[in-house]
């Protein structure tokens, strides 16, 4: 494999119109045994998820913890074999016109751990060059490549080449992981809570370096966070997932101005709130979410939600337009033909919810 | 304090990075134990090495009228076995066999141990169960008695005995290796690392191995005593090394008759295994807070 072949970043295809990612259908269920007489049962981590990335966007991906955010990342780059599922990259398809291999040169992924992400036994720059070496670059080349990196994350190459993970803060650590996912040029960046453990002001240098880098190199970013705040200051469209399903997707402003689904307005309104006039005085979601072993039938929040009715235990809701804007909402409130009692009603009905 | 003042106060507090190794050895040095038993262990291994040029007396010549002399017998330092062969210079040359009985099977189990257990834990699966539950079998024979066994079907002999015992010590270190790997597979930077498209081999040189040698060699190195003092066991029992031939555990079967004559001539051979084993079991403690170098 020649230097350019394996490193020059991958020429665009398909022009801006088509998905960069296109997800369809995709599933894993891990079963789960209980002790040794116990009963095994089926962890539904993510249950036929779809969605696509435009090129040169920012997705976001929202929900509670085991709502199978990091587990539908972890299909896409392929660290988990998908059960059901296809995955199209620039309008080829995962497994088919694109290998395992080079899907993993044109997507790659940042970890939430920033420690455990790197190898302590590894310099950053053995780390950054890993990649690089292991798609044939010859190790000087790679050298330079990690200090190239090195430089455009922020880390000067002279002071912090030779240093071991340990030695770095945890800002510093998350750059290292950024240079790392961008030495092999890829297209697509996979950001799983990349800065929920960073601290603020930290979190903000880096997420204006993760902005700076999207215009520099044309990356996609999917950007997955429970923090709903970051996911609406760096993203232009935004899913939210419950117990492995989406339920709701948009364009950030129209969801945040015009949330159908009752799990995302309980999730918005859990934002803390700076204003004194509006603190949120009642949990507007109670209890954890159902063990994914069993979920409910039907709707899978309706055990949560302040509006189920019969039909929502009885049938599973689609995700269906809004008429807004790429706007869709699982929930049998925005079907007309549903037969919940709201349905069809407009959003300001809800209102009451938490008045 | 905002971010860049912090990293100016980290670079100015790192003035040189170190490799791993290197830190390693610099915290051991500076533990007064480990720096005396490896200096005891040196001593010891260096006379054993160097004792025909030491001008001591011939190991394998006795005397029948100097049986049994005390410690401190002129011209006999540490007095003389029941058949009036030099205890120190037998002390000394035993050294060489007992050296070597106590740690090349550790080394070969050490080898091979660690490469079934990495391949186990890191390829998982049906490769993991195959490989730990044949280890498992092992285990179901206390480790003297396993030693025994082999020894006994292999016939009497060193090289047998050094088969046997490196066939005792493989179970345990492949154990501890699995559980090792197991837990470094599920760290982040080794689906990272899959994630940049290395195959398998790869990932287990760069990133496995240097993060699960250490614990395998501080625990191995805590069974070089107990691999001593199995190999002076079957010594003991005959099914090691043969009379003539000077070797810690066979001098103490020999002398165990003697030991109401002349205790201290015949506890010598097992203060000897003694010293041996604690000194490579304070070296393999102060290895292990060594490598804890996160702290």
């Amino acid at each position: 494999m020649s230097e350019a072949e394996v490193l020059s970043p991958v020429a665009d295809r398909g022009g801006t119109q088509q998905p960069l990612l296109a997800v369809r259908g995709l599933s894993k269920h891990f079963t789960v045994r209980g002790g040794l007489i116990g009963r095994a049962g089926v962890v539904r981590a993510v249950d036929d998820v779809s969605f696509t990335v435009d090129k040169g966007e920012v997705l976001g991906i929202v929900g509670e913890s085991g709502c199978g955010k990091s587990t539908t990342a972890r299909l896409v780059i392929g660290l988990i074999a998908a059960d059901a599922g296809e995955i199209v990259l620039d309008g080829e398809l995962v497994g088919g016109a694109v290998s395992l291999r080079e899907l993993r040169r044109r997507v790659q992924m940042v970890f939430q751990d920033s420690y455990a992400s790197l190898n302590p036994r590894l310099t950053i720059e053995d780390t950054v060059a890993f990649g690089p070496k292991v798609h044939g670059l010859a190790p000087a080349e790679a050298r330079a490549r990690a200090h190239d990196l090195l430089r455009k994350v922020g880390l000067e190459p002279g002071l912090f080449a030779d240093r071991y993970p340990h030695e770095l803060s945890g800002g510093q650590r998350q750059r290292v992981n950024i240079a790392r996912a961008l030495a092999l040029s890829p297209r697509l960046v996979l950001l799983d809570e990349a800065v929920s453990a960073l601290d603020k002001s930290v979190e903000a240098q880096v997420l204006n370096l993760l902005l700076d880098l999207k215009d520099e190199l044309a990356l996609t970013y999917v950007f997955i966070s429970h923090d709903l705040n970051v996911v609406r200051f760096i993203s232009d469209r935004v899913i939210v997932m419950y117990l492995g399903e989406v339920v709701e997707s948009g364009p950030v402003e129209t969801l945040w101005a015009d949330a159908r689904h009752p799990y995302t307005r309980a999730l918005l309104a859990a934002m803390p709130s700076l204003d004194p006039a509006r603190r949120t005085e009642q949990a507007p979601i109670s209890g954890d979410p159902p063990n994914p072993i069993d979920p409910p039938s039907g709707c899978r929040f309706h055990t949560r939600c302040p509006f189920a009715e019969a039909v929502c235990s009885a049938r599973s809701p689609a995700l269906i337009a809004t008429g807004n804007d790429r706007h869709t909402a699982a929930c049998h409130m925005v079907d007309p033909a549903s037969g919940h009692s709201r349905a069809g009603s407009s959003p300001t009905a809800m209102e009451t919810m938490h008045a | 304090m905002s971010a860049v003042a912090d990293d100016l106060v980290r670079i100015a507090t790192i003035e040189k990075a170190r490799g791993y190794w290197t830190t390693v050895a610099r915290r051991l040095t500076r533990d007064p134990v480990s720096v005396g038993c490896a200096a005891v262990l040196i001593l010891i291994a260096l006379a054993a090495l160097l004792a025909p040029y030491l001008g001591l007396a011939d190991p394998y010549q006795g005397s029948m009228i100097r049986r049994l002399r005390p410690i401190g017998t002129p011209g006999y330092p540490l007095g003389t076995d029941e058949l009036g062969r030099d205890m120190l210079a037998r002390l000394i040359y035993g050294g060489r066999l007992s050296l070597v009985l106590g740690l090349l099977p550790v080394v070969l189990a050490f080898i091979i141990g660690t490469t079934f257990g990495v391949i186990a834990g890191y390829v998982g699966g049906f490769v993991n169960q195959a490989i730990m539950r044949t280890v498992d079998v092992f285990y179901a024979f206390p480790s003297v008695l396993l030693a025994i066994a082999i020894s006994g079907a292999l016939g009497a002999g060193i090289v047998n005995s050094l088969l046997s015992l490196t066939i005792v010590f493989i179970p345990p270190i492949t154990r501890v290796a699995e559980s090792v790997t197991t837990s470094v597979r599920g760290l982040d930077f080794v689906d990272a690392a899959r994630a940049s498209g290395a195959g398998p081999l790869t990932i287990m040189r760069v990133h496995v191995l240097g993060n699960v040698l250490g614990p395998i060699f501080v625990y191995s190195t805590s069974l070089i005593s107990v691999c001593m003092i199995l190999a002076a066991g079957l010594s003991f029992l005959g099914l090691g090394t043969k009379p003539p031939e000077p070797e810690w555990g066979l001098m103490l079967n020999t002398l165990r008759t003697a030991i109401y004559v002349n205790p201290w001539v015949a506890a010598l051979p097992g203060a000897m295994i003694f010293a041996v084993s604690i000194c490579f079991n304070l070296l393999s403690d102060g290895m292990r807070s060594a490598m804890d170098v996160r702290s």
